[in-house]
């Protein structure tokens, strides 16, 4: 059996015996995971751009999610509300995105052979100065019309910050129940649209480039294909894709945790991509949207599941865990070996380690 | 005969010695002690340091900084419980738990070198999520691992160890309080600096002996080293073991300083000072001296320590957290632009 259907079906095994073990009905798994695929579905998209054009799990992808959040409260320090205060939102982050994105990919270019760990500390640095801006420059250096959104001592953003002002715009559009489950119908739409449009922007001319480059930067120098241009637009995209994701995260749930809402992103999504049968040479729309509901089907079990099984609902979300991080480590570990084998076939037949020291 | 200078200061030193500089004047300025914050400094630094020369076996021997430490740190916690479990007390207590510690580090060390071996050239971001994933399992580990002492499990049904252990009965500062030594208002903790120039210099002296210079050979060209009959594998793998144990015994005398043992997930994120300690001391992104790891992180360590009261006194509480982050990992995005950037203009990339 090829390994890309290794994994996937590893997680269903999981899932239908998390689902025997918890007790839990079915109707309540995949309302929950329907919730949860309308609300991650985008941000596992932006990881695909860059795991074709060669550079691997973008964990700075919580910049693009920290691009939303920006906008978020930009809209709400005007004091808009409702459409104005949602477009307003949506632009300020995709520009932002635009920028921070193209800052990235020019670190990135920087780095080649290294983009993960260099994506991975750019995630922990923008977090860091993220923080920083918004707990002690927002409401003294930037002015801030709308004060409820500010700490009582008047300088630094409120822990959470309300969003229902721009809540219900889609999501309650087209909701659908059907045998006591749950079908936002638009969004379900909305996110399967977008990854449409990602399926037909890796077809277009720019999207071949971008296979090519990830193939080898060498040929596609050599049939002038300028790498660090695509690789930096790439970045770009992978980014914007990200802040639209926990823009509409964001616009589902109501609530924005400011400091933390955009941690851990990166690590659900890259397992989800993972858990689909994704490698971290090669990533498709349909692997995405399959992890999606795999990954995050699992991950409502557990708990549950870790409660029958053990009488200890904490090593439920110890398992959890692992799963979040075993499978990225997993793909990362496994990927590699497949190259080493391929470097062994091509390798000559006298070897120079036979030789002991 | 090319001549070897013992250490060379460059930019980014003078910039962090110079950052310090201006700490230690806004700390003398707002009035604080500073013989306390003198000898907290050394305490902090001779308490991290066995973590920043943890990196350098793996650093060496080409399989770039250890992210994966948490999976030697969890080894020595085990040491640290097993000791505690069995109430050993006093000195023995901390070699009891250290000895034990490296054991399972070597142990965990064959495992992990096989694992690393196989992602050659990405081992920075496999060892980060090996050992991220590493935690819950050990999680489960500390939940259902059989310990009987009192002390250590929740107080309320029975099973699964506390996130925090007080080690004050059991060995809790006894390297701190040995052979202190107070000049004035100085105290130097010369048990803690003992210990640390004793691993310190068994590195120093590894590196003179005749695998040490097989493995530095193999991180300098796996090519050449192969060529002349070097067994890359088993020398990486040699690293892989000591660095981790080095990670045991640096959990074991950080925990006895800090007073408690911090489990499940404390060590999620401790690769991260280390690695930036080392980078600021001027190692690059394949090699690293132990000289460079003792300055690197003495100006680290303080930097982390001065910046807490003078951001209490002088911004908000909860800034002083959020510089740290940005000042390690500034400090580590910096060195691996910069890094590549090196090997691009000579084109020494193999």
């Amino acid at each position: 059996m090829e390994r890309r259907y290794k994994v996937p079906l590893l997680f269903l095994f999981l899932i239908v015996g998390g689902i025997f073990l918890s007790g839990l009905s079915v109707n309540f798994v995949l309302n929950g995971v329907i919730n949860r695929f309308i609300r991650n579905g985008i941000m596992v998209l932006a990881l695909i751009v860059p795991i074709k054009a060669g550079m691997g799990l973008n964990f700075s992808v919580t910049v693009g999610a920290m691009c939303a959040q920006v906008g978020y409260i930009m809209a709400l320090a005007l004091g808009l509300t409702s459409f104005s205060g949602s477009a307003l939102a949506l632009v300020g982050s995709l520009v932002l995105a635009v920028i921070v994105g193209w800052l990235i990919g020019l670190a990135l270019n920087r780095v080649r052979g290294k983009e993960m760990i260099a994506t991975m500390i750019i995630g922990l640095l923008a977090n860091g100065i993220y923080q920083l801006i918004f707990l002690t420059c927002v409401g003294d250096i930037i002015p801030v019309r709308n004060t409820s959104i500010i700490l009582s001592r008047g300088i630094g953003v409120r822990n959470t910050v309300d969003l229902k002002v721009f809540r219900g715009l889609l999501d309650n559009l087209g909701v659908v129940t059907l045998f006591g489950i749950r079908l936002p119908l638009v969004m379900i739409a909305i996110v399967i649209c977008f990854g449409c449009c990602l399926y037909y922007l890796l077809n277009t001319p720019f999207g071949r480039k971008i296979k090519c480059v990830g193939d080898s930067i060498e040929k596609s120098q050599q049939v002038g294909i300028f790498a660090d241009k695509i690789r930096l637009k790439s970045m770009i995209v992978s980014t914007v894709i990200a802040a639209v994701g926990h823009f509409v995260y964001l616009q589902n749930i109501g609530m924005l945790n400011v400091y933390t809402g955009h941690l851990k992103h990166e690590i659900f999504a890259s397992a989800a991509l993972m858990a689909g049968g994704a490698t971290i040479k090669d990533a498709t729309v349909r692997q995405g949207f399959v992890g999606l509901v795999l990954f995050h089907a699992l991950f409502i079990v557990s708990p549950q599941a870790g409660q029958a099984l053990f009488n200890n609902p904490a090593l439920g979300e110890y398992f959890r865990s692992f799963v979040a991080y075993g499978t990225i480590a997993f793909a990362l570990i496994i990927n590699s070996e497949d190259k080493k084998r391929a470097d062994i076939a091509r390798k000559p037949i006298v070897e120079y380690s036979d030789v002991n020291m | 005969m090319i001549k070897k200078h013992l250490y060379v200061l460059k930019s980014p030193q003078y910039v962090i010695g110079l950052f310090l500089l201006v700490l230690v004047i806004v700390a003398r300025n707002i009035g604080m002690d500073l013989a306390t914050l003198f000898n907290d400094s050394l305490i902090k630094f001779s308490m991290n340091g066995i973590f920043v020369l943890s990196l350098l076996p793996m650093l060496n021997s080409g399989m770039g900084m250890n992210f994966g430490m948490p999976v030697g740190v969890v080894a020595g916690l085990i040491g640290l419980c097993i000791a505690v479990n069995y109430n050993i007390v006093g000195v023995s207590g901390i070699i009891v738990s250290m000895v034990l510690g490296c054991l399972v580090a070597v142990f965990f060390g064959i495992v992990y070198g096989r694992i690393l071996l196989g992602v050659s050239g990405r081992e920075e971001i496999a060892g980060t999520f090996i050992g991220y994933s590493f935690i819950p399992i050990m999680n489960f580990f500390w939940t259902l691992a059989p310990f009987s002492n009192r002390q250590m499990l929740y107080p309320i049904g029975g099973s699964g160890l506390r996130p925090r252990i007080g080690l004050n009965a059991y060995f809790g500062k006894v390297i701190d309080n040995s052979l202190y030594l107070s000049i004035g208002d100085i105290g130097l903790p010369m048990g803690m600096l003992l210990v640390y120039v004793l691993i310190g210099g068994f590195l120093i002296f590894f590196y003179r002996t005749s695998i040490g210079k097989a493995m530095l050979a193999v991180g300098e060209n796996p090519n050449f080293a192969k060529a002349s009959g070097m067994d890359c594998d088993r020398l990486k793998k040699i690293s892989v073991c000591f660095s981790l144990a080095l990670g045991a015994i640096g959990i074991c005398v950080y925990a006895q300083s800090f007073g408690f043992i911090e489990l499940y997930d404390a060590p999620m994120t401790i690769a991260f000072p280390a690695v930036s300690a080392l980078l600021i001391g001027g190692a690059t992104a394949n090699k690293g001296t132990v000289l460079q790891g003792i300055v690197g992180t003495y100006l680290f360590q303080s930097i982390y320590l001065l910046s807490v009261p003078i951001a209490n006194e002088l911004l908000l509480p909860e800034v002083s957290e959020i510089m740290r982050t940005i000042i390690a990992n500034g400090i580590i995005l910096y060195a691996l632009l910069m890094s590549h950037q090196r090997r691009n203009l000579y084109g020494a990339s193999l």
